[in-house]
């Protein structure tokens, strides 16, 4: 999505001005549901990076299959695949890889395909996500993972699944740096809250213009002015948790906690923010916390709908305040702020599914 | 990529995977005949398999529509509600009047935001004058001489006026659109927590607190949407009928038999009990009436009917077949009815990767048909709006003041809004020399009038709930029980068309689980029997009105003819062309025609 009038030849010209791309990539396993949540971002707007309303803010070129202009046939007009084999040859630079969706194991077949986005040119076939991860994040300036399925493996990575799915950074190491010496940017949330994207898009931007420091990450990856805080701690029903007020039935006004909400634990600034434009939520207007953002979604918190473990020891003295409850969370953080162990590359499927092709 | 001679025929292989400006990845590929200015033929493929129906098994069911919703991202709500649906039949639940009101109340936002930012950020922009002048540049011209018949009612002068708005980003209307996608969203947000993944729906009712800021907030915004429609729905008659004006014949660009199904959506709590045994009844008293329409004519509205007729093939998809390899799980429905192997509730799904070979199995993507006793039918949904308005208005049932069913045609009936008078709009059911027509322009002209209608609708819900609340019946939930063992069915719309869930629940947990939304059924592929899919047989002997030559070629009637369906699903549709100078450099003959 460029500026929409510009002919094919004035787009070239544009790029000898220095042009950032956004090349985004929506094949992993996914709903694309962080596609269309960015579509509702309005602090800032997709439309606001776009036509570059900020002072400073550099020249963007986003490839978005979502609401991308060009959609003419591969490898003849306007085919929009051609940026992907572009950035691949190292004839686009610098750009920007975001990844929605979970990275599924394709090695766990002889043949097929779980998920692909165009084609081969050597083999016809459909070219897988990891396939696409090996060529491009050599050439990348940095990667964006956005959403859980992206970032930590997601709904698609639960127990029992097929394809092996994991996270970008279970994928490339947890420790990878771009030819910038950046390390992949994890921006979790099922889907995303809008506005956190857009804004990590927006701080990313002004770092590859030099002018903001390297982006504050915590050890999941994530930004961390964005999810420091626990939902809990945003949680306009906090109050009520205070008092020991605890809802036994949806639709009441009272802490959620005994009838499933994970809030006490996890990381999110949704109840503070809320969805968009300061409206909806979670826990704030009624929703149990699922813990969509978190890397042990959904597994640990499952069956969402009953109380959480501890969450009664700690709602029960919930008037002692200080050292005892920190304690207790701590050590649920560690073990919810993890991913289960199957999420891996490899040959093998640990995810307890017997494959009928094996 | 290549081209070849098929009974003396020049046919030009092409390509488009990954489709843009739709919700997912597909990919179509096909095989046209220049000379004729015809697709010849058309396959479409979706390139991703997830395993919903593998993970959610032995799960707790009350699980069920918080994993399901993520099975779209665009429409997830509409999953999740059908999974409550499903869920409440289960538990035998039924929720508080009032939690209706406001499901029906969030699910109407979505149809309006869905469709809004679908017709104009996506399709729109294959209308736009950018693309119609790299396309068709004869018929901009045209568009800028041509007067709009209802320039009062939306203000753009000329044809090629509207065609501007619509230019992406620039265009004055596709950023209001864009706009009002999010005041959209925001309603959806009020009732339903999150958009897409709701926070606040669960079996027996909704955890939303229910106030009289909530419903509010609500009107404010659907008052300022009414408006909208006043100009939309206008505009787009204007902008359509100019395309059959100035493409004599572009009433074939993707036609298809009249084979449209609908499921029927917003229940009406005071008559929706969730129980099987009166689903027939319940279903004829939904605020979208379901029913399977043939050649124009209505076969039946009786869920039960609609439930029973729905067979699985898996044709040219990558599973194996689970007949002769399982048991049924379900012999007969509640009814006492038999139910097929082939039904979703005794499916399984055993994926078995392989090469993608257009000439046996090329797409993760099954076929859902619909057996009417005699043949099995690939029904389609035309995107939504279409078979959702068809079958309310042969059906003759719906009558609520603000909108209303003539068993010929729908009422629209819009209050006065801030800036326009009251406004009544009528959907008529299209035609063509007679004949009953359903194809692209029919597809995306009756998604602009379905936003009104649901609109219309809308102020019926809030008015009743708010109702409710003013009456001090603000409890939102309703108690349940899981059993250990049930099997239970939803049915809704999805934003795109039929969605069905169909659950076993075998000692306290999920035992089978099968979702099937729209895009199967659009994007299903030749099934055991040979007969393709609705995308493939729209897009098969479409004719070509685009001006440019093989090598500048877009594909823009193709593009029209699949977008008019609102592809969504997490899948691909792929098209092929070839010639061009490009293509000829090829070595390797493309998967299309490789084994
Ligand atoms: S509802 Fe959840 S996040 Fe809010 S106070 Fe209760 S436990 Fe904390
Ligand atoms: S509050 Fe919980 S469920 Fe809601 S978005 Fe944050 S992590 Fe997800």
């Amino acid at each position: 999505m460029t500026t929409p009038t510009k002919s094919a030849t004035s787009k070239q010209r544009k790029q000898e001005e220095p042009v950032i791309h956004i090349l985004w990539m929506n094949a992993g396993l996914s709903c694309d549901g962080d596609s269309v949540a960015l579509t509702a971002a309005t602090q800032p707007s997709i439309e606001d990076i776009v036509l570059g309303v900020f002072p400073g803010l550099p020249k963007v070129a986003v490839h978005w299959p979502l609401i991308d202009y060009e959609s003419g046939p591969m490898q003849g007009a306007d085919a929009f695949i051609e940026w992907f084999f572009k950035a691949a040859r190292g004839e686009l630079d610098p750009f920007v890889l975001v990844v929605e969706g979970s990275i599924p194991n394709e090695s766990l077949k002889r043949e097929g395909y779980w998920t692909g986005f165009g084609n081969n040119p050597d083999t016809g076939q459909p070219m897988t996500v990891p396939e696409w991860l090996d060529r491009l994040a050599p050439n990348a300036t940095g990667i964006i993972a956005a959403g859980t399925c992206a970032t930590y493996g997601g709904i698609h990575a639960m127990a029992g699944n097929p394809t092996g799915a994991m996270g970008v950074a279970d994928y490339l190491g947890w420790d990878w740096r771009s030819k910038a010496g950046l390390p992949i940017v994890n921006v979790p949330g099922c889907p995303i809250q809008p506005d956190n994207l857009s804004e990590t898009v927006l701080y990313l931007l002004y770092q590859l213009a030099g002018q903001a420091p390297m982006i504050p990450l915590d050890q999941a990856l994530r930004p961390t002015w964005l999810f420091t805080a626990t939902v809990h701690e945003g949680c306009d029903r906090a109050g009520y948790y205070e008092q020991g007020q605890f809802a036994t039935e949806y639709g009441t006004p009272e802490c959620l906690v005994k009838i499933g909400c994970w809030g006490p634990v996890v990381k999110c600034n949704v109840p503070k923010r809320g969805w968009m434009n300061g409206i909806g939520g979670c826990p704030n207007v009624g929703g149990i916390c699922i813990a969509c953002t978190m890397p042990g979604f959904p597994d640990k918190f499952m069956p969402f709908m009953d109380e959480p473990p501890g969450a009664h020891v700690s709602s029960t003295i919930s008037e002692a305040y200080g050292s005892v409850i920190r304690t207790l969370r701590g050590f649920t953080f560690r073990t919810v702020d993890k991913e289960p162990k199957w999420r891996r590359k490899g040959r093998e499927l640990l995810t307890g599914y017997k494959a009928p092709w094996s | 990529m290549t081209t070849s001679s098929e009974q003396g025929r020049e046919l030009v292989e092409m390509a488009w995977d990954p489709i843009t400006r739709i919700v997912g990845s597909l990919g179509v590929y096909c095989k046209i005949d220049f000379a004729n200015r015809q697709v010849a033929e058309c396959y479409s493929t979706s390139s991703i398999f997830r395993g919903y129906s593998i993970f959610m098994k032995g799960k707790d069911p009350r699980d069920a529509h918080f994993i399901t919703s993520r099975i779209c991202g665009i429409c997830g709500d509409n999953h999740a509600t059908c999974s409550v649906y499903a869920q409440n039949m289960a538990y035998g639940v039924r929720p508080p009047h009032l939690a209706e009101w406001i499901i029906n109340c969030g699910e109407a936002a979505e149809y309006m935001f869905d469709h809004n930012i679908y017709q104009e950020n996506l399709v729109g922009v294959d209308y736009c004058e950018k693309m119609v002048r790299e396309t068709n540049p004869g018929v901009l011209a045209k568009a800028e001489r041509t007067e709009a018949p209802h320039a009062e009612d939306h203000g753009y002068k000329t044809i090629a006026d509207i065609m501007r708005s619509l230019n992406p980003l620039e265009g004055d209307f596709y950023r209001e659109a864009l706009a009002m996608s999010r005041l959209t969203r925001e309603m959806f947000c009020l009732m339903e927590g999150r958009h897409v993944h709701p926070s606040t729906l669960y079996p027996g009712g909704v955890g939303t607190v229910a106030t009289v800021q909530l419903f509010t907030d609500y009107m404010t915004r659907l008052m300022r949407y009414v408006e909208f429609m006043k100009r939309v729905v206008p505009m787009h008659d204007d902008l359509f009928d100019f395309f059959y004006d100035a493409l004599p014949g572009y009433e074939n660009v993707g036609r298809r038999r009249v084979l449209l199904g609908c499921w029927g959506s917003l229940n009406d709590p005071d008559h929706c009990d969730f129980t099987y045994e009166n689903m027939g009844d319940w279903g004829r008293k939904m605020f979208v009436t379901p029913g399977v329409i043939v050649d124009g004519r209505l076969v039946t509205n009786d869920l039960v009917d609609i439930n029973l007729g729905i067979r699985i093939l898996l044709g040219s998809s990558y599973y194996d077949d689970w007949v002769g390899a399982t048991d049924p799980f379900v012999t007969h429905d509640p009814l006492g009815n038999p139910v097929d192997i082939r039904h979703p509730w005794n499916q399984h799904t055993i994926p078995r990767p392989q090469k993608r070979d257009f000439t046996d199995k090329y797409s993760w993507v099954m076929s859902p048909r619909w057996f009417d006793g005699k043949d099995m039918l690939a029904l389609d949904t035309g995107g939504g709006p279409i078979a959702r308005l068809w079958s309310t208005a042969l059906n003759g049932l719906v009558d609520i003041g603000y909108v209303k069913s003539t068993g010929h045609s729908v009422l629209i009936n819009l209050p006065r809004t801030a800036t326009k008078p009251e406004k009544t709009f009528e959907w008529k059911i299209p035609t063509y020399k007679g004949e009953p027509l359903s194809n692209a322009l029919e597809r995306n002209r009756a998604r602009s009038y379905f936003q009104a209608y649901v609109a219309a609708c809308a102020l019926h819900f809030a008015e009743q709930g708010l109702n409710e609340v003013r009456q001090g019946r603000t409890q939102t939930w309703e108690p349940f029980t899981v059993p250990d063992e049930a099997i239970s069915c939803g049915f809704t719309e999805a934003v795109r068309g039929v969605l069905s869930h169909h659950m076993v629940i075998r000692n306290g947990k999920i035992a089978n689980y099968h979702p099937y939304p729209p895009t199967p059924w659009n994007a299903s592929v030749r099934d055991s029997y040979g007969t393709p899919g609705p995308y493939e047989d729209a897009v098969q002997n479409t004719p070509i009105f685009e001006e440019n030559s093989p090598e500048n070629f877009k594909g823009i009637d193709i593009m029209r003819a699949i977008r008019s369906f609102d592809p969504c699903l997490p899948c691909g549709v792929h098209m092929y062309l070839g010639e061009g100078k490009l293509l000829r450099t090829l070595h390797s003959p493309h998967a299309f025609t490789a084994p």
